[in-house]
């Protein structure tokens, strides 16, 4: 567990609600929600969830901090914006979820083996590193993300589909070799640096 | 129509539901004048199209049927029905005001033997069932209308279904010649009490209405229970006219939501708890009832009601909003979709018919007043000194039931006295 994690646990003292309400992006809407149900049932992964939105946001209310944060429930939104649309509250949702994602995260407490949080990490080194996604670098790394022989049998799987994006320009094997990249990739390095920085102070966690 | 004659002392009540006769009757019971218009041809509102009234479940005739023997009694009250206020100047104590009268083309001859509507061919959708069935070009509005005459539907003037209904009346009471009448008149305060409407059941997206046969709203289930409604009182899934006996009802239809109505309709729990008591007089024990909710809102002493009603072993709630509805297609049910709040369980669950807790908005929308009011968010009409002499009664003012539409009517009645004792004592 992380010296922040630790930090926020001292500070809000079981107050989890206020947490949220002040470090997770949207948080403040929670105590909004009227507990209808709507947004759960609306939700296209359905029963694939552990706790649907509308049991979040009361787990949350009820101060259930530890189960909320390494729970992989908010990594399964695929942002379809459906519980948005038709929430009678206009509560945001979607960002809510994001929101308690990034925090998750930045705690230490996100889910490790959550595949969605392995593949957002997996496209978030790939594209900081050029500047440009590696198409081609990016798909092998994720046909590997559970193993080697997992990730032979994933390839040889997708090994059509990859052919015929070969044939209609859409990948490129050279990719394989450095890729392409973006002008100044020095420079773009920097600029997330700085926000990374700027990130930080904002969440007291500077020297963290 | 013969002259109208009004002061500055007159008080004029715009809209002939219960809250409208209400504030009429108690103005002029208290011996001021009073002119009642209506756009329809009968007064009644929507409470001619309950079926039963909670909580005593007593008829809406009961009701209605004392006032209408009020209204005969009374000379200080002038009703004129088909009529509208088109525009409103002045201030309070002085308002000129002015109404346009459609013709009913049938006069006080009439005495509702019905010969017309047995000579016309034509029929149209019939707006007392909410579109549900038709009647005929020559038509009585509803059982209970008043006044008890005839109307002519304006889209068979010119046709031989006109020339027909002449013929066959014997008391010489068609007047095809009728044309709109403008009149102005003075009055010292206005009465608004336009009612409510439901609200378009079709924006509901997920819910389908204008998709699937078997959802209808809570108004045309009314309208199903009435033996002098379209079905004869029989409750049939509208897709195969087969008896609806296990049906879903689903709470806030369009209301508390930020895209519908932001407001609670405050009537429609305890209308669905009603509506389940039609199923078990018409079933017996063999039926089921099943309301899905967020929470339910019976008011104040209106509890009892609620407590007998879940003690009833066929009629279940669930806690929950329904997301989605969608349609089996080989049965025609439609199927709900969602997830409860009490425990989380995701259901999809078929019923025979599902009823929408449809909710109330103004009859009249903002902007469509013949004069500058103060409305809320809502759009129902505020209590502000702004509005001068002119008071909001029954549903215009809020979503109400009968109870305190009624209650607000008199309220309401009671400022409109003041304002033209005003006058008169400034006058004498
Ligand atoms: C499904 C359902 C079931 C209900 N059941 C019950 C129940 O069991 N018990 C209960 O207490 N309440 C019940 N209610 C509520 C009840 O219908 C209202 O409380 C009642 O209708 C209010 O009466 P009102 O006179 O304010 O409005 P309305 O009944 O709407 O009357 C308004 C009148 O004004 C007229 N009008 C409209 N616009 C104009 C205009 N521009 N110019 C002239 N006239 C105009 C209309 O034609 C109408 O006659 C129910 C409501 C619903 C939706
Ligand atoms: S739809 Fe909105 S109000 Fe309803 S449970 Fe979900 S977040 Fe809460
Ligand atoms: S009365 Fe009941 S059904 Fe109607 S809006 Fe209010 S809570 Fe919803």
């Amino acid at each position: 567990m992380s010296d922040y994690n630790q930090q926020m646990i001292e500070q809000f003292r079981g107050n989890f609600l206020k947490e949220v309400e002040s470090n997770v992006e949207e948080g403040e809407w929670v105590k909004m929600c009227m507990q209808c149900g709507v947004c759960s049932g609306s939700c296209p992964f359905g029963p694939h969830w552990a706790h649907p939105p509308q049991e979040i946001f009361m787990m949350i209310r009820e101060g259930e901090r530890e189960q909320v944060l390494t729970s992989d429930s908010m990594w399964m939104c695929t942002s379809c914006y459906n519980c948005i649309v038709r929430c009678p509250r206009g509560l945001p949702i979607t960002h809510i979820m994001h929101g308690l994602a990034t925090y998750a995260k930045r705690l230490g407490l996100a889910p490790k083996e959550q595949p969605t949080a392995k593949f957002a990490q997996l496209f978030w080194d790939n594209l900081t590193k050029t500047g440009r996604v590696n198409e081609l670098k990016l798909g092998l790394a994720l046909y590997f993300m559970n193993g080697f022989s997992e990730g032979i049998k994933t390839s040889l799987k997708m090994k059509d589909i990859g052919l015929g994006m070969w044939k209609t320009k859409r990948l490129n094997p050279m990719e394989m070799v450095g890729g392409h990249s973006c002008k100044d990739t020095k420079g773009l390095q920097a600029i997330l640096a700085k926000a990374q920085e700027i990130e930080d102070a904002k969440i007291g966690r500077s020297g963290a | 129509m013969s002259e109208v004659i009004a002061t500055n002392q007159t008080i004029l009540v715009v809209g002939g539901g219960i809250a409208g006769m209400t504030a009429a009757l108690e103005a002029a019971e208290c011996g001021k004048q009073v002119i009642l218009v209506e756009k329809n041809p009968s007064v009644g509102g929507r409470v001619g199209q309950l079926y039963k009234y909670f909580p005593k479940l007593c008829h809406p005739k009961c009701g209605l049927e004392i006032n209408l023997r009020r209204m005969k009694a009374n000379r200080n009250l002038r009703l004129l029905t088909m009529t509208e206020v088109t525009a409103v100047t002045g201030e309070a104590g002085n308002y000129q005001v002015s109404l346009r009268t459609q013709p009913r083309y049938v006069t006080e001859n009439c005495t509702a033997c019905g010969e017309c509507a047995r000579a016309v061919e034509a029929e149209f959708d019939n707006e007392h069932n909410f579109g549900l069935g038709k009647r005929k070009g020559a038509y009585l509005p509803y059982s209970l209308a008043y006044p008890m005459r005839y109307v002519l539907d304006p889209r068979i003037i010119g046709t031989d279904d006109a020339t027909r209904a002449k013929e066959a009346c014997k008391y010489d009471a068609i007047d095809l010649d009728m044309q709109p009448q403008e009149t102005q008149i003075t009055v010292g305060a206005i009465i608004w009490a336009t009612g409510w409407r439901p609200y378009d059941a079709a924006r509901i997206q997920p819910y389908g209405y204008d998709r699937f046969a078997n959802v209808i709203t809570s108004v045309e289930f009314e309208r199903m229970a009435d033996p002098h409604g379209p079905t004869g009182g029989k409750l049939l899934r509208p897709s195969d006219g087969k008896e609806a006996k296990n049906v879903a009802f689903i709470q806030c239809a369009g209301s508390r939501d930020r895209n519908h109505l932001k407001h609670c309709s405050r009537i429609c729990c305890m209308a669905t708890l009603k509506q389940t008591t039609y199923l078990r007089d018409k079933y017996g024990d063999d039926f089921k009832a099943s309301v899905y909710y967020i929470d339910i809102r019976a008011i104040d002493r209106i509890d009892d009601f609620y407590q007998k009603v879940r003690a009833d072993e066929n009629v279940s709630f669930i806690k929950s909003k329904v997301a989605s509805i969608t349609e089996d297609r080989e049965t025609g049910n439609p199927v709900l979709n969602g997830v409860d709040t009490e425990g989380y369980h995701r259901y999809s669950n078929p019923h025979d018919l599902v009823v929408l807790a449809i909710g109330m908005e103004p009859s009249v929308p903002a902007g469509e007043f013949p004069v500058d009011v103060v409305l809320n968010e809502e759009g129902f009409v505020q209590q502000d000194e702004a509005n001068g002499a002119f008071f909001a009664a029954g549903c215009s003012s809020d979503a109400l039931d009968v109870n305190r539409a009624v209650q607000n009517a008199t309220a309401s009645a009671l400022r409109a006295i003041q304002v033209v004792n005003r006058v008169a004592g400034t006058e004498v």
